[in-house]
């Protein structure tokens, strides 16, 4: 019963309020919803979170296995993510194989945690060239009310910080688990900031109406120190340069908000 | 006539009802003489009937209601509707042009184009096919400004209110011109958005509080409040408030 | 994080090693309407199985050539998290989900009035976040309430809970552990209480006549307690809604605007 194609007089009411820098749903341009975080629910995962970014809700559960380093760097363990658009999530959502946007999805997540170097994947090495740990990073979406990408690398990172891998010794060429766990260790807690254009105006942290209504969005992933360690541009528009700019700053400063809701330095 | 819950009574699917020589309502069924809730809601009965006043269900098509709908396809001959029911709409070109159709000529997507809203009227209905539209009545047509919001169905009389008494105070402390579709569906057009944004904390605060008397009241006190408050505040656009 | 796997199932006093007595279930926690997008769902904790259902429809059916010309299409899809299980698991669907699929599917179709809906779908969807042993069954209790909370209507909910054997004796829902040993049984049931129906039964393991009759006493009874938490999370949903629509009821005999 639910349609989800924008209707048109709703995409308009969208562009007119943001062209006067109000939003359907009474935030400013740069607002992020209410963000919620909740973390070690699924006890089986090594470490996983769940964020609420206003409706839209996202699970990601890590899961850490031993396994074969790739043979280009067989000195590094392997980091692997993967989203799953399930379909209770929406009524755009079918069942099967991954589709672009569940594959662009994982790979934008992917590239926030790879560059900023945020899991010491030589740390990860139990014997050199032979066996590794393999970090696998399930994104599971359970609600799309908009904005998929800051919620799941939201999660992601959430999940990484309450991951536990076991202790272990390497006896006679095979691994030995020890009581106990540590930490996985972190590097850096990069935060996905992502802006949509209406109408020429950005705004961040779109819902599901404003994405409806977008011509283009952009994401920015933003370490630690400030740093733009991934970037991402979607849908059929385009950006200028200024625009551009102008959205780096602003993803900065909110990246360092977002951060401080699941990083206590 | 052993009936085995009181008036009002949460029931759950499946809950026995009754027995015997009742008819059986409303979202219950009846089965070896014994009458069963269909779903979640609260039972009620009189002498003759046993029935169960849904707290949730999905709008289904009746013929005469007014529904607002959402083109989903232009085909050769009309459109394919959704009004958010089991079953999609259909508006033929001959039920939205009062003159004849000309297939070469007539520009249909100018009519009405994907992702067009509407308001129409339920011509026809039946198990075998589904439902036909209208839009060549009085004060049915395109929406082409202000807001659609959708509710659960089950509270529009709520929100239409005894003899209309509540939209009519909505309509004239907000100014806006409101329609009401029968499947949970209300376009909002007001003079601003904050009109409109008004009209729609009313209508969210009906469906949040039907269950309390004198909401009425309380949500005109709302709304006016809500108004002096714009007032006094900066207003992007001045607009001289009609009374 | 690894499981110990314990050395004995079920101590010399009957207690089991998660300190249940035989016949007690694991405890439950089950919630309705969390989904935004989804028209009914319901989401489950019992013990460690944390599962999820929401229902779409009735809808318009794709393809096409699915639908049904006097009834409403029944569809289930149970799936597994990759993150749900000891191993991590592939995304794709396995034999064992697809399987399940068709007999949660087959379980709930008769409580369903799918007459009332010809030529539409009425989409199911089960998600494993976490599990622990009798997965579908918690999912086709979950599954039943989302039915429920959508509005769609019903001849009964169905209950589901397994009974079976470990270790030489007869217990009630087991965990993964006490499901995967070696000499036991595993009987999944799936009820509707009011009408007094069995809608799924499977079992794999070994039991005699007598033992499978006292299994199966075991299971329904158990699915009796389960219907008794689903009705209660029903309730606990709509407390708040329920006069909304008793005040409507209300208003034409008053004389006043309420």
């Amino acid at each position: 019963m639910t349609s989800v194609m924008a209707a048109k007089v709703k995409a308009k009411r969208v562009a007119q309020l943001i062209a006067r820098g109000k939003r359907l749903d009474g935030r400013e341009l740069n607002d992020y919803r209410e963000v919620q975080i909740e973390s070690g629910l699924i006890e089986r995962a090594e470490g996983s979170a769940r964020v609420r970014l206003g409706k839209t809700e996202v699970l990601v559960g890590v899961k850490i296995e031993m396994g074969e380093p790739f043979t280009d760097t067989p000195n590094e363990g392997v980091l692997t993510v993967n989203a799953e658009l399930v379909p209770l999530a929406s009524p755009t959502f079918e069942a099967g194989p991954p589709d672009e946007n569940s594959i662009e999805l994982a790979r934008v997540v992917d590239r926030g945690i790879r560059e900023s170097k945020t899991i010491p994947t030589d740390d990860l090495v139990i014997e050199p060239g032979k066996k590794v740990f393999v970090v696998f990073v399930d994104v599971y979406v359970l609600n799309h009310d908009g904005n998929l990408i800051d919620a799941s690398a939201l999660a992601a990172l959430a999940a990484l910080l309450n991951t536990k891998m076991f202790n272990y010794e390497v006896k006679e060429g095979e691994v030995k688990i020890k009581p106990g766990y540590k930490p996985l260790p972190l590097r850096d807690y990069p935060i996905a900031v992502t802006f949509a254009k209406i109408n020429d105006q950005l705004i961040v942290d779109p819902w599901l109406e404003e994405e409806q209504a977008m011509d283009a969005r952009l994401t920015m992933a933003i370490e630690k120190d400030g740093k733009i360690c991934a970037m991402q541009k979607g849908g059929y528009g385009t950006f200028t340069t200024q625009q551009i700019i102008e959205a780096s700053k602003i993803a900065q400063q909110k990246a360092a908000e977002l951060r401080a809701l699941i990083v206590k330095e | 006539m052993p009936v085995f819950h009181e008036k009002r009574q949460l029931v759950t699917p499946g809950d026995l009802l009754a027995e015997n020589d009742y008819i059986h309502g409303e979202n219950t069924y009846k089965e070896n003489g014994k009458i069963y809730a269909t779903r979640v809601g609260l039972f009620n009965h009189d002498d003759k009937r046993i029935f169960v006043v849904a707290l949730k269900s999905f709008y289904v098509p009746m013929v005469g209601d007014t529904v607002i709908g959402k083109v989903l396809e232009v085909t050769l001959g009309g459109w394919i509707v959704d009004i958010r029911a089991p079953y999609v709409a259909m508006l033929r070109a001959s039920d939205a042009l009062e003159r004849p159709v000309r297939p070469q000529k007539d520009d249909l997507p100018a009519l009405f184009d994907v992702g067009d809203m509407m308001i129409a009227k339920i011509v026809a209905y039946d198990r075998t096919r589904d439902p036909l539209l209208t839009v060549l009545e009085r004060g049915l047509g395109k929406v082409t400004r202000g807001q659609i919001i959708e509710i659960t169905p089950t509270k529009i009389p709520r929100v239409i209110g005894k003899k209309g008494s509540m939209i009519t105070m909505i309509k004239n402390e907000t100014g806006c011109q409101i329609a009401i579709g029968q499947n949970g569906r209300i376009a909002i057009m007001g003079k601003t958005p904050e009109d409109e944004r008004s009209a729609i904390m009313a209508i969210r605060m009906i469906e949040q509080e039907a269950h309390t008397t004198g909401l009425t009241d309380r949500v005109t006190e709302m709304l006016r409040k809500e108004k002096s408050e714009k007032s006094t505040k900066e207003v992007v656009e001045n607009v001289p408030k009609e009374t | 994080m690894s499981q110990k796997k314990p050395e004995k199932l079920i101590d010399e006093n009957d207690i089991r090693y998660d300190g249940r007595k035989l016949n007690e279930m694991r405890p439950v926690k089950i919630e309705v309407g969390i989904l935004g997008n989804a028209d009914g769902s319901a989401y489950i904790e019992q013990g460690k199985n944390r599962i999820l259902a929401a229902v779409y429809g009735p809808r318009e059916i794709h393809p096409k050539h699915q639908a049904l010309p006097d009834r409403a299409a029944l569809r289930c899809r149970y799936h597994m998290a990759p993150f749900s299980v000891q191993e991590r698991k592939s995304p794709a669907p396995s034999r064992r989900e697809l399987e399940i699929s068709k007999v949660m599917r087959e379980a709930l179709e008769p409580s369903v009035f799918t007459e009332y809906y010809p030529r539409t779908a009425i989409d199911l969807f089960v998600e494993v976040l976490q599990a622990d042993g009798g997965t579908r069954c918690a999912g086709i209790t979950v599954a039943s309430l989302a039915l429920a909370d959508a509005g769609i209507p019903m001849r009964d909910l169905v209950s589901a809970c397994a009974a079976g054997k470990a270790e030489g004796r007869l217990i009630l829902d087991l965990n993964d552990s006490e499901d995967k040993s070696s000499d036991g049984a595993d009987m999944p049931i799936a009820y509707m209480p009011n009408l007094n129906a069995i809608t799924l039964l499977q079992m794999d393991g070994m039991l005699t006549n007598e033992e499978f009759e006292q299994v199966l006493n075991m299971g329904v009874e158990g699915c009796k307690q389960i219907s008794q938490l689903q009705r209660d999370a029903l309730r606990a949903k709509y407390v708040a809604a329920k006069e909304a629509a008793g005040e409507r009821e209300e208003e034409p005999e008053e004389a006043n605007e309420q």
